[in-house]
């Protein structure tokens, strides 16, 4: 991971919060219909075969497999975990994913049922989805999970200060946050559904990535819309925009409603043609979801058999 | 406002007073040069009578009036739609104050009574008050929204064509220039009138009254002379961007053949036109090019 | 690794949906029918340079014929006809090309070289709708705006491009049929198999024999068929020299001509434009249909402050092109049409390097048969290049930089064209400021090459005269 403090900002451009606001504001704008219109041309690409059986294993490398329930309990986790693990245990060619996300407190539970997996521990920090509390509970919130052995934290932004124009409150909370994180890498939520146009996304990707983000992420999941291809392409041109300004390469996670193949399929075309191959690698590229991985499953087996697969042969959790 | 003396009649017989008479000229470029050729031509009366010398305009003439007309043609068009309408309508209280001048002037020109002569400086002066009313009003009438399939703003607006090169009917030297001048500088095109060759006064009065009525120089630009002179390079130009044939006669074939090498815009003459009917839109919509604007609708 | 994960395998659209026949006749009076003459013309598929068919080339006796059945049908039935009942014709055959969009799609594909993506979600859908947009006109053309009673005007002479071979073709013929008007149609001599196939939907739809003809074949056909006395209105929508031959022959007759020509279009980029999208609007504008599009932005205007840095996304935005297969649904960039095409455009970018301008194209291979040229950008144009000037009709891009709004507008305009131009500025008020003064029938702001039946399309000074579509298209086939 290159250094963050090559991409921090320039001190006197995070000096006050009006000039981090005339930074912000410089950056070049979104239209929204054309940012639509290219996601949508690229959600008609054709991938087959050959393509379609590598983007299946791919998806399943960059999963986040989630569950972020009130009603989330250890055994829950555990089987999340197992599924984590050994996707299908029918066949052992499936790759394992690339991490389980969970809530703070139930990280150590996680931690201990993926010990020797390789797959990592993701939690969501900072009072998510939200993010309505002190700093120093999100902070608290934060070093616990850490301290827990979670390996990712997935904080949310300040959406209240953001919109009331206090970016300034944003990028030091995240820079707080990053350093409570210590080794764990930092996903940054922007939940988009709350900053509603895409200047406001590319706004919040820039803020984050220059407070130190390692990833830049949709969504909470609990607010409609979550993750769609055009707010994620517009994640994709800052991620490519920010490494050829300052050199280091920062990772993108769509969290929230995709569910099928065809749409994990659709966001690696998007990763593929907008950041590029560099970014097709679950170091740099991850897919938030749940029942997500049970169709990549079900498809790969298709490739695999030439039969449609049904679900009661995949396990549920 | 006292009768003005018309200066073709002859002078009174007073004694030791000899009548200054007009020399008639061309309008160019909001002045009145004489022609570069420094060539005239006779006009006669309807009755044969010898009424002045009219200049004879040259193709550089017509050069120079085509030079005029591209550059007022910016201005002019970027008036707002009210301002033209104000400029036409003062156009017809010029013309109003000088409407026996003209009745004098049609009626040494096409004979008749002077009663007929009157009615149509009458109908001339309405046809500007007509246009005048226009100017506002075609952007409304002949453009509009369009529904497209898509979140698009989409809006079709007509716009002047640029420099329309008009032949003034041969035969209504008043009424009939009018109708084929107005409805082109009102929708904001610039003009070069060749006006008819026969009565070619009431034209260069006409253009006195336009060069005192606030209409920038160069908007009309008034040719007397020889149709088959100037037409062809006119219809040559590649600066024309339209023509308008009324007066062309048996020329006009051979004109929009010419016309056709820079894809000109053409009114074809018409048979047997009514000057005193209602014209509707029908002279200006040929010289309106519409253009279509998209703009995407988003946050 | 991650450069070998994603190579997109081939995606290939199905040929087998469309059967081609061997050869075809001219269509004239609702029934296939053999030219007067031997000759004939073989289309080829320019992306392999196979012979897909061949198909008869009418004469001048035939344009007679195919006059005297489109003047009989205009007298005895369509002229005639209820408004309401033309309208339904219309809507039959609108749904018959929706239906039949798929196998349309990859024949025009075959014959034309251009991308089925483009085919499949442009070329089809806009050509039904064009259908659907004028049958509803038919029985509320008081409404138009073009007086009480707007009559047709007869017979109408029409010759089409092979950029857009049935969508021309719907373009040309809804409007006309519509209105009361009866057509023969000429398509172009590289891509009448479409204008064929819709032969055979008009015969499926049940129209009137006579109502629609078509008649293929090549310039003579063309001259004879616009120059026929027996018409009353002539259509064209092709390259500008054609288009002053055509005015020309209609000249002093009467008949009514409406004109669709060349352009050179210019896409003005202004410093604070959404650069991510102004980029896709560059490629859209120039590449889209393999710059085979009259009103491509075949000029990039961009402002002087930003040039670097646009040109760079360009380029690395161009590299992501896929060039290849017409028939794989991953392919951005088909066949050149034509080899007459393919030399012309091989001519000009020549010439564009002769006078010093720097050209560049992705690395990028070219299928060994088949008629390609790889999308190209040249910098360092000024306005008195060839290239700045020219109408290429190809994947060829002409940069050149501004300093200020009015530099922007006088080289836009400093055209002898103006069918196009589009303007790419966050700012509203810049926006309508260039949009007034650009001198071309159709502005795109912040978008390019957008086409919609209810929108009216056509250009200024050499671009041609008269609309095509929307409430504006219905003026050039009838007499208000």
């Amino acid at each position: 991971m290159p250094d963050t403090a090559v991409a921090a900002l320039a001190p006197d451009i995070a000096a006050s919060n009006t000039s981090l606001r005339a930074y912000l504001h410089g950056l070049p704008g979104v239209d929204e219909v054309g940012a639509r219109a290219r996601a949508a041309d690229l959600a008609t690409r054709s991938i087959k075969t050959t393509a379609k059986r590598a983007a299946i294993d791919l998806a399943i490398r960059m999963v986040d497999l989630t569950t972020l329930e009130g009603a989330d309990t250890p055994g829950k986790v555990r089987a999340l975990c197992a599924k984590a693990a050994l996707p299908d245990p029918q066949d052992r060619s499936v790759p394992r994913v690339a991490a389980v996300c969970v809530y703070p407190d139930l990280v150590a539970t996680a931690v201990s049922a993926l010990a020797g997996t390789g797959v990592g521990v993701a939690s969501v920090a900072t009072a998510f989805p939200s993010g309505r509390a002190p700093l120093d509970a999100k902070l608290s919130d934060t070093r616990r999970a850490v301290v827990d052995g979670a390996t990712e934290i997935d904080m949310v932004i300040d959406r209240g200060a953001f919109l009331s124009g206090d970016y300034r409150k944003v990028y030091e909370e995240i820079i707080a946050v990053k350093d409570a994180c210590g080794a764990a890498h930092l996903k940054v939520i922007l939940e988009t559904g709350e900053l509603v146009t895409y200047d406001n996304v590319r706004r919040a990707s820039w803020l984050a990535m220059h407070a130190g983000a390692d990833f830049i992420k949709t969504s909470t999941g609990k607010v409609s819309p979550a993750a769609t291809l055009p707010v994620t392409l517009v994640m994709l041109e800052a991620v490519r925009d920010f490494r050829a300004a300052t050199g280091r390469q920062v990772g993108v996670k769509p969290a929230g409603g995709i569910r099928a193949t065809k749409d994990a399929v659709r966001y690696l075309v998007l990763v593929n043609e907008t950041a590029g191959p560099d970014w097709l690698d679950p170091v740099w590229f991850r897919l938030g979801a749940s029942s997500l991985l049970n169709d990549l499953l079900m498809q790969r087996t298709k490739l695999t058999t030439g039969a449609y697969q049904g679900p009661d042969y995949y396990t549920l959790d | 406002m006292p009768r003005l003396r018309k200066t073709t009649e002859r002078a009174p017989a007073a004694p030791g007073r000899l009548a200054v008479r007009k020399t008639y000229k061309l309008y160019v470029n909001g002045a009145f040069p004489r022609s570069e050729s420094g060539r005239s031509y006779p006009v006669t009366s309807a009755d044969g009578r010898h009424l002045a010398n009219a200049a004879l305009a040259s193709r550089k003439d017509a050069r120079d009036a085509v030079v005029a007309a591209r550059k007022a043609f910016g201005g002019w068009s970027g008036r707002t739609a009210y301002n033209r309408g104000q400029i036409l309508y003062r156009v017809a209280e010029m013309l109003e104050g000088r409407a026996a001048q003209f009745a004098d002037e049609l009626l040494a020109a096409e004979g008749g009574t002077r009663a007929k002569a009157e009615e149509l400086v009458a109908a001339a002066i309405d046809r500007w008050v007509y246009y005048a009313g226009w100017t506002d009003k075609i952007v409304q009438v002949v453009g509009n929204a369009n529904p497209v399939s898509g979140p698009y703003f989409n809006q079709s607006t007509p716009e002047p064509t640029g420099v329309v090169a008009v032949f003034a009917p041969q035969d209504a030297p008043l009424l009939g220039l009018v109708s084929v001048i107005a409805p082109v500088i009102a929708a904001g095109s610039t003009a070069v009138v060749v006006t008819s060759e026969r009565a070619p006064l009431p034209a260069v009065t006409l253009a006195e009254v336009l060069a005192t009525s606030d209409l920038p120089g160069g908007v009309v630009n008034i040719l007397t002379g020889r149709v088959p002179e100037l037409a062809p390079h006119l219809a040559a130009h590649a600066d024309v961007n339209a023509l308008d044939l009324t007066g062309t006669g048996d020329l006009a074939r051979e004109l929009e053949e010419t016309a056709a090498a820079t894809l000109k815009r053409v009114l074809r003459p018409r048979e047997d036109e009514d000057w005193t009917a209602d014209p509707g839109l029908s002279r200006i919509t040929p010289f309106l090019e519409t253009k279509t604007v998209w703009h995407p609708v988003g946050v | 690794m991650a450069d070998q994960i994603f190579e997109y395998a081939p995606a290939p659209e199905s040929r087998s949906v469309v059967s081609i026949d061997p050869s075809y006749e001219l269509f004239i009076d609702g029934a296939f029918t053999p030219a007067s003459g031997d000759e004939r013309i073989t289309t080829l598929n320019p992306a392999d340079e196979e012979p897909l068919a061949e198909v008869a080339v009418a004469t001048s006796a035939d344009v007679d014929r195919a006059v005297a059945a489109a003047r009989r049908a205009f007298d005895e039935v369509w002229g005639p006809m209820p408004g309401a009942e033309r309208g339904k014709y219309l809507f039959r055959i609108a749904r018959i090309i929706q239906e039949r969009s798929r196998e349309l799609a990859v024949l025009e594909s075959l014959d034309n070289g251009k991308p089925i993506k483009e085919t499949r979600d442009v070329d089809l859908p806009l050509a039904a709708a064009h259908f659907f947009y004028y049958a509803g006109w038919a029985d509320k053309l008081p409404h138009a705006g073009l007086g009480p009673d707007p009559r047709p005007l007869g017979v109408a002479a029409q010759v089409i491009p092979w950029n857009f071979p049935l969508l021309m073709l719907a373009w040309k013929i809804a409007p006309a049929l519509a209105t009361g008007n009866t057509v023969v149609l000429k398509p172009a001599e590289t891509t009448p198999l479409t204008a064929l196939a819709f032969a055979r939907i008009c015969q499926e739809a049940e129209l009137p024999p006579g109502v629609v003809n078509i008649l293929t074949g090549a310039g003579a056909t063309g001259r004879a068929l616009v120059a026929h006395p027996g018409t009353d209105k002539v259509a064209f929508t092709g390259s500008t020299e054609v288009g002053r031959e055509i005015a020309r022959a209609v000249a002093g007759t009467g008949r009514r001509l409406t004109l669709e020509l060349g352009g050179k279009g210019a896409n003005i980029v202004f410093d604070d434009a959404a650069i991510d999208q102004a980029v896709e609007g560059i490629v859209t504008g120039i590449f889209f249909n393999q710059g085979h599009v009259c009103c491509a932005g075949s000029r990039l205007l961009v402002q002087e402050s930003i040039a670097d840095e646009l040109l760079e996304r360009l380029k690395a935005r161009v590299e992501r092109l896929r060039l290849g297969d017409p028939l794989d649904k991953n392919t951005d960039i088909g066949a050149i049409n034509s080899a007459a095409q393919l030399a012309r455009i091989r001519d000009l970018a020549r010439a564009g390097a002769e006078e010093q301008a720097v050209g560049w194209s992705p690395a990028c291979e070219l299928p060994e048969r088949g008629y390609w040229f790889p999308p190209t950008v040249f910098t360092g144009v000024s306005q008195a290049h060839r290239i700045a000037r020219e109408e290429i009709f190809g994947p060829v891009l002409s940069v050149l930089t501004f300093r200020t709004p009015d530099e922007a507008i006088a080289k836009a305009n400093n055209t002898p064209y103006g069918l196009s131009a589009g303007v790419w500025t966050e700012k509203g008020s810049r926006m309508l400021w260039a949009a007034n003064r650009l001198r071309a029938g159709v502005i795109w702001s912040n978008t390019f090459n957008k086409f919609d039946p209810a929108s009216p399309f056509g250009g200024y000074k050499e671009s041609g005269y008269g609309r095509e579509g929307g409430r504006h298209g219905l003026e050039a086939y009838v007499n208000a």
